[in-house]
């Protein structure tokens, strides 16, 4: 069994702060990690090559610096590993994004493709459906469970309030849920092993077959028009002479203004 | 010269600090309070190839070296030192002497179920009547045929009621003084060998430390480690290595301590400010971390020269020597910094100053190191 | 594609078992504010087979009904439904189509876009016509919530945004609206059964952790006993959170271990905090002063708690909680109508 993980290395967005005084995004000092989603999807195809014997290879899109969370993966247990950089992927968004990943899959060998639901730093679960719909193979979204069952797979599929209990045939593509699983952690060896037994293929726009123009910043339907923080976090205010209903009151109100209701 | 950690290292220390922050200091109190050893976390330990990181593959370790093994000994220490020591134990004075004095049958007989985490190892040398005083071995080891009989007591011995495999030093020759004592490796099967009270402890409450006993303990031929009468080098030389990973433990304690007062001092306040804006508490901090970090250079140099095959003895001693001290002197700060708090178990650093005093004793006094020191002068 | 040829603001209506989701209602109220902007006319597109109160789509704002009724799209699958879809797209050409963020439309809406090669925008938090430029722009957060981005999608049609429940608000209801309902008739063959459902299974999620938790409502000594817990829970309830404490809740037994939060309990970071009764000693404020909103409510003005609170009300928490519950059934009921 072949499955191919796609993976994204993501800023620890829990660990992102706000300048206090200007209100911006302080980004130094913020690990960098594998996306937990995708984590767990790894952890998925793990267990199936302990289970089954299948061959996992980790794919991702991005820049050089990526690499550490390819030799993770490997370290973790995959067996191969692909980045796909070139600055003309830069920019991109969904589209260009799965797009481009879908042309490199293209070239290779696969039973099973899993991404994980969503990155936490773009935050769209729109990658692997469209990765799979340029593929035409079918995908199931928000697996928390994946068992192979002779040629095919039984998914476990989560709705809001309960599930399917779906089987699909393979090739396919399934997108993980970080609840899935506790991915393991690397083994000791395993990262001797991830640089010195193993290595990470690098591909560009020119081992694919495609235009620079369908990808990247102008192959994206979609573009950002600007982008803002929330603002600075304001100090606190105490309110002291209220009686019950008019602080549930403004309780609700401020709640309200936050978007937490 | 290089100060660099190499990449592989670079990902180890992010293995490292996620399984230390999830595993390790999750349990730390309670194995602290409950004064039980950490069980779970070495089955873990074992599972992800921590166990063996300095042997080679053929041998079942993972490959590394030692720098990187002492790396790891450093950040579970920063969370707790009981964990800290029983790696050390294990991997330093177990493992280690099989490694670099024993047979070929030995180590894969021995060495591999060690360093690929199915057993787990410990170290008998101190007696009741030789401690520092190390060559006044009163366990005996008389030749009878295809086996030796011992007889004899050790004591403080790190890991016993868990280990399965014992490095064992008794005498041989009693005439012959130090020369005349021999390392064994006892199972802990072998028929008459037992393990005896735990110590109730100060600190590294959790690590289980025990008396062993032999009683006309059966040890075959095969396992002797070297030859006879080279137990006390043998013992020395392991010692040399153990020194680098209780020098590691003791400075991951004192850096465990300073990240947990930082934190603290930012968040209490005290005359309408946080107590981190007073200079006094800046200074001190600055004394700790410079004191942490010249014990890391120390560490990291004997660790240096041990994988690079220069001698390591003199190396290894100071490391020990500054690092359990600064650790000593680190964690009593600390708990100052955190004032009546920091006496209390809310908070983890009273234990961390608790722990910090074995290592100015085991593996060598802090006398025995000045003395290591300057003979290496003089 | 000529952008010229398409007009019409598009809700995808969801439904599960018959019924309509209230996700989709809420996204008929926003898509008439657009169309209106837009001069053009709001659809809802229904898939499913007999589902019940057709006509309320028409009530709340739609324009025109596009219903697929077919046995063989009862429930939810991603080709059939995507099928259905491109079929709707190629025939109307609309200019813009809504989607809830929900487990389905965060899986129909990228493999529909991805089939007619167009953009998307997901979990948009706001929507809006540009005065000046006419340009549809989708407002969404970014960064695990750390920022907001504005997109446009300029060449590509539909301008495809999936919106999350809760965020917009249903029309007023409009019981006097003339209701075109159109038939849609898509043939679903058996390659378009690219997986097999073997079993439906609705149930309520499990208990949930503190740490899990994006609601907390947390009690401290102050709350006074432990049958005044249950006002807590009831205010979890209402809000979708649960109940933790601090330590000195756990340590009289009012409370059990696992929901401490603090320097020996756990470490939270909710969306949302609400700390009732709760001092704020040291020890309490390291397990939660990373939470995103921390409400405090304290009889004490001089509880510490309200140096690290965004918003401290002085008061009782015996009556501001259930005053608090009531205010919250009342806003929900606005939005609702």
């Amino acid at each position: 069994m072949k499955i191919v993980v796609c993976i994204k290395q993501v800023p620890d967005t829990n660990e992102v702060r706000l300048d206090p005084i200007t209100g911006t995004l302080i980004r130094d000092g913020v690990p960098s990690i594998i996306n937990p989603d995708d984590k767990s999807g790894l952890e998925a195809a793990l267990v199936l090559k302990d289970k089954h014997g299948a061959h996992v290879t980790v794919l991702t899109m991005g820049p050089p610096q990526a690499d550490l969370a390819l030799r993770e993966a490997l370290a973790m247990g995959a067996d191969e590993a692909i980045l796909l950089t070139d600055r003309a992927f830069a920019g991109a968004d969904t589209w260009a994004t799965s797009l481009t990943l879908a042309k490199a899959l293209e070239k290779m060998e696969y039973d099973l493709i899993v991404t994980g639901r969503q990155a936490i730093d773009g935050d769209t679960a729109q990658v692997g459906p469209e990765i799979a719909e340029h593929l035409k193979i079918p995908h199931i979204s928000y697996a928390k469970d994946i068992q192979k069952e002779d040629d095919g797979l039984i998914i476990k599929r989560m709705f809001e309030e309960g599930y399917h209990l779906i089987r699909v045939k393979m090739p396919c593509l399934i997108t993980a849920l970080s609840e899935m699983n506790s991915p393991r952690y690397m083994n000791v060896a395993g990262v001797f092993d991830a640089y010195r037994e193993k290595e990470v293929k690098i591909l560009s726009i020119a081992d694919l077959n495609i235009d620079k123009d369908e990808i990247g910043l102008k192959g994206s339907p979609t573009k950002v028009k600007k982008s803002f923080t929330k603002g600075a976090k304001t100090a606190g205010k105490l309110y002291k002479d209220l009686d019950e209903k008019e602080a549930a009151k403004m309780i609700v109100e401020k709640l309200q203004e936050k978007f937490i209701i | 010269m290089n100060f660099n950690i190499t990449k592989e290292q670079i990902l180890l220390q992010q293995l490292y600090r996620e399984f230390t922050e999830r595993e390790v200091k999750t349990i730390a109190a309670e194995v602290d309070e409950e004064e039980r050893f950490p069980i779970e976390t070495v089955e873990k330990m074992q599972k992800y190839g921590m166990m063996g990181i300095q042997f080679p593959k053929k041998y079942g370790g993972a490959g590394g070296d030692n720098a990187s093994y002492i790396m790891l000994v450093e950040e579970v220490s920063k969370a707790c030192g009981t964990t800290g020591v029983v790696l050390s134990a294990h991997a330093s004075l177990c493992a280690a002497p099989i490694y670099e004095f024993g047979t070929e049958e030995q180590k894969q007989k021995y060495l591999v179920p060690l360093a690929s985490g199915k057993k787990l190892g410990a170290f008998g040398l101190t007696e009741p009547n030789a401690g520092t005083d190390a060559a006044g071995q009163q366990t005996k080891a008389v030749l009878n045929g295809d086996h030796y009989i011992l007889n004899g007591s050790k004591i403080f011995i790190t890991n016993a009621s868990y280990a399965d495999t014992f490095i064992v030093m008794a005498m041989t020759d009693k005439s012959v003084g130090t020369k005349g004592i021999s390392a064994f490796i006892v199972e802990k099967d072998f028929e008459g060998f037992s393990i005896g009270k735990k110590e109730l402890k100060l600190g590294i409450r959790g690590s289980a430390t025990c008396e062993l006993i032999f009683d006309n303990v059966k040890v075959p031929k095969e396992n002797l480690l070297g030859k006879e009468g080279k137990g006390f080098s043998i013992a020395m030389k392991t010692l040399d290595g153990g020194r680098i990973g209780i020098a590691a433990q003791a400075l991951g304690i004192a850096q465990g301590a300073i990240d947990e007062t930082v934190k603290y001092v930012k968040e209490r306040k005290q005359f309408g400010k946080s107590i981190s804006k007073f200079q006094n508490t800046q200074f001190m901090l600055a004394d700790m971390q410079t004191n942490a970090d010249a014990a890391r250079l120390l560490v990291y140099k004997a660790a240096f020269n041990k994988d690079n095959g220069l001698p390591y003895s003199y190396e290894a001693a100071m490391a020990k020597l500054f690092a359990s001290e600064a650790a000593m002197k680190i964690t009593t700060q600390a708990v100052q910094l955190h004032g009546g708090y920091g006496y209390t178990r809310e908070y983890p650093v009273e234990r961390m100053m608790r722990d910090a005093k074995i290592t100015e004793i085991y593996e060598g006094t802090s006398e025995v190191q000045r003395m290591v020191i300057s003979a290496h002068m003089l | 594609m000529k952008k010229e040829d398409y007009s019409g603001v598009f809700v995808f209506i969801e439904q599960k078992d018959q019924k309509i989701q209230n996700v989709s209602v809420e996204l008929l109220g926003k898509a008439q504010e657009l169309a209106k902007d837009l001069g053009q006319e709001v659809t809802a597109v229904l898939v499913g087979h007999d589902v019940e109160h057709v006509e309320r789509l028409g009530h709340y704002g739609a324009d025109n009904i596009l219903y697929a009724n077919q046995k063989d799209l009862d429930v939810y699958m991603t080709e059939p439904y995507t099928k259905v879809l491109t079929e709707v797209i190629n025939n109307k050409k609309p200019e813009i189509f809504l989607f809830g963020a929900t487990a389905i439309g965060r899986d129909l809406a990228p493999r529909l876009a991805g089939r007619v090669f167009t953009g998307l925008t997901a979990d948009c938090t706001s929507l809006e016509i540009s005065a000046e430029t006419k340009d549809f722009l989708m407002t969404r957060p970014a960064f695990g919530g750390n920022i907001m981005a504005t997109i446009i999608c300029p060449d590509h049609r539909p301008q495809m945004a999936t919106v999350r429940p809760g965020v917009m608000k249903k029309s007023e209801i409009d019981t006097t609206k003339d209701i075109k309902i159109e038939s849609i008739d898509v043939q679903i063959n058996q390659e378009d059964m690219t997986y097999e459902i073997l079993e439906v299974v609705n149930e309520k999620t499990e208990k949930m952790d503190i740490q899990e938790a994006h609601v907390l409502i947390s009690g401290g000594r102050g709350v006074g006993n432990p049958e005044n817990f249950g006002k807590l829970d009831d205010l979890a309830h209402e809000l979708g959170g649960i109940v933790s404490s601090s330590r000195a809740a756990v340590d009289v037994g009012w409370m059990p271990k696992e929901v401490q939060v603090g320097q020996t309990g756990k470490t939270v970071r909710p969306n949302l905090y609400i700390a009732c009764g709760i001092s704020g000693a040291i020890q309490h404020l390291a397990g939660m002063e990373e939470s995103d909103f921390i409400v405090a409510i304290n009889k004490d003005e001089t509880a510490p708690i309200f140096e690290t609170a965004d918003l401290g009300v002085v008061g009782d928490l015996n009556k501001i909680i259930p005053a608090l519950i009531e205010e919250l059934k009342v806003a929900k009921e606005v939005k609702n109508q």
